[in-house]
């Protein structure tokens, strides 16, 4: 089967992201397959580069990028959504006259339309919320 | 042609879980995840609501969910199911889609 | 990884539904979906809107936010018809425990009893929550 999953919270602040990617890893480790994983409201703060959580915690973001890395995992954050919220890639920053750029490996930042995608290429389609 | 419905909030905080019961037509299944897992457990103010439900229903809890919160299977409404992750991922592929009651 | 041949073509009709069940500025969900459904639209995909539960006060006529600081954004709801999104369910239930009618709502809706929309969630084929 081929899975989409939207997540529409950030890292800590609610269990969607947690949730969603052990979520991702269960649909992995069946043998089906990640289509994308798209990020939408405070989910796109799943997103950034620059989170520093305490030692002994997991850290969601590296998480999502260590998933890319090794099995080519679509990660999508939502343009709009992003900019609302201040996460940027580099060609993001420029356009924005911004100082700084803060997304993380294996992050793409795209538009809704690729949620729309998901939702018509994917078998199921499993959303991950407050 | 059916529905899993995931609840992923205490009933004591929302009223997600009980809407998901309005809208969850016979034969659908529920999951419940987070701290949706509350409304799972016996001898609450809440258990005749999901107790109901497994007459139309079946009824699935995540076990991480309730062991991160201090529960046990034990605790858990007779006819509920624990699942893991994995159950979670073969109940999605079971039904055709997925309803999230946020 | 499928098959070219197995993708969804670009004739792939899905039918979306769009729950709202969240009231409007006290948090972003019904802001953004509507964001969604507006971007979904190009898509040409069969979609519909749910308002239940307190997603019905989205659709309240005469929303003056001055006051609080937030753009009004209850206009682009009368504008879905130009994006050729019409199905606009709003749940009889949910709008009587309020205390409203559908004379209350600020565009045409088709009121339908829990029991209906229960039904025609289940023939939809992806299902959105925010």
């Amino acid at each position: 089967m081929k899975y989409g999953i939207l997540v529409n919270e950030g890292p800590y602040q609610h269990q969607a992201s947690d949730t969603a990617y052990q979520f991702a890893k269960a649909v992995l480790d069946k043998g089906h397959e990640l289509y994308r994983v798209f990020f939408y409201h405070d989910g796109v703060n799943n997103g950034t580069r620059f989170a520093v959580p305490p030692q002994d915690d997991r850290k969601i973001a590296e998480l999502w990028s260590q998933m890319a890395e090794a099995h080519g995992t679509d990660l999508v954050i939502c343009i709009a959504a992003a900019q609302r919220r201040g996460l940027l890639d580099e060609g993001e920053a420029k356009r924005q006259g911004k100082d700084g750029n803060n997304i993380a490996p294996g992050f793409r930042i795209s538009g809704l339309g690729q949620l729309i995608e998901a939702g018509i290429q994917c078998d199921r389609l499993v959303v991950f919320g407050d | 042609m059916s529905m899993l419905h995931t609840v992923n909030k205490s009933p004591f905080e929302r009223n997600t879980l009980v809407s998901c019961l309005g809208h969850a037509t016979a034969g659908s299944a529920i999951l419940l995840i987070e701290d949706g897992v509350y409304g799972a457990l016996e001898g609450t103010a809440h258990s005749d609501l999901l107790r109901g439900a497994l007459a139309e229903h079946s009824v699935y809890v995540l076990g991480p969910d309730l062991n991160a919160r201090g529960m046990t299977d034990a605790q858990v409404i007779e006819g509920v199911s624990v699942v893991d992750y994995g159950g979670f991922v073969d109940l999605t592929e079971k039904h055709e889609k997925v309803q999230a009651w946020l | 990884m499928s098959e070219p041949w197995e993708e969804e073509g670009p004739g792939t009709i899905k039918k979306f539904m769009y729950v709202n069940r969240k009231p409007p500025y006290g948090t972003i969900y019904a802001l953004e979906s509507l964001e969604v459904v507006l971007i979904a639209a190009a898509f040409e995909q069969d979609v519909s809107m749910a308002f239940l539960d307190d997603g019905v006060y989205q659709l309240k006529k005469g929303q003056d936010t001055k006051g609080i600081g937030q753009k009004n954004f209850s206009p682009t709801y009368r504008a879905l018809e130009g994006y050729d999104v019409e199905k606009l369910y709003v749940e009889a239930e949910s709008l009587a425990e309020r205390g409203l009618s559908e004379d209350d709502l600020l565009v045409p809706v088709e009121v339908m009893s829990r029991e209906a929309l229960a039904e025609l969630m289940n023939e939809q084929d992806v299902i959105l929550s925010f």
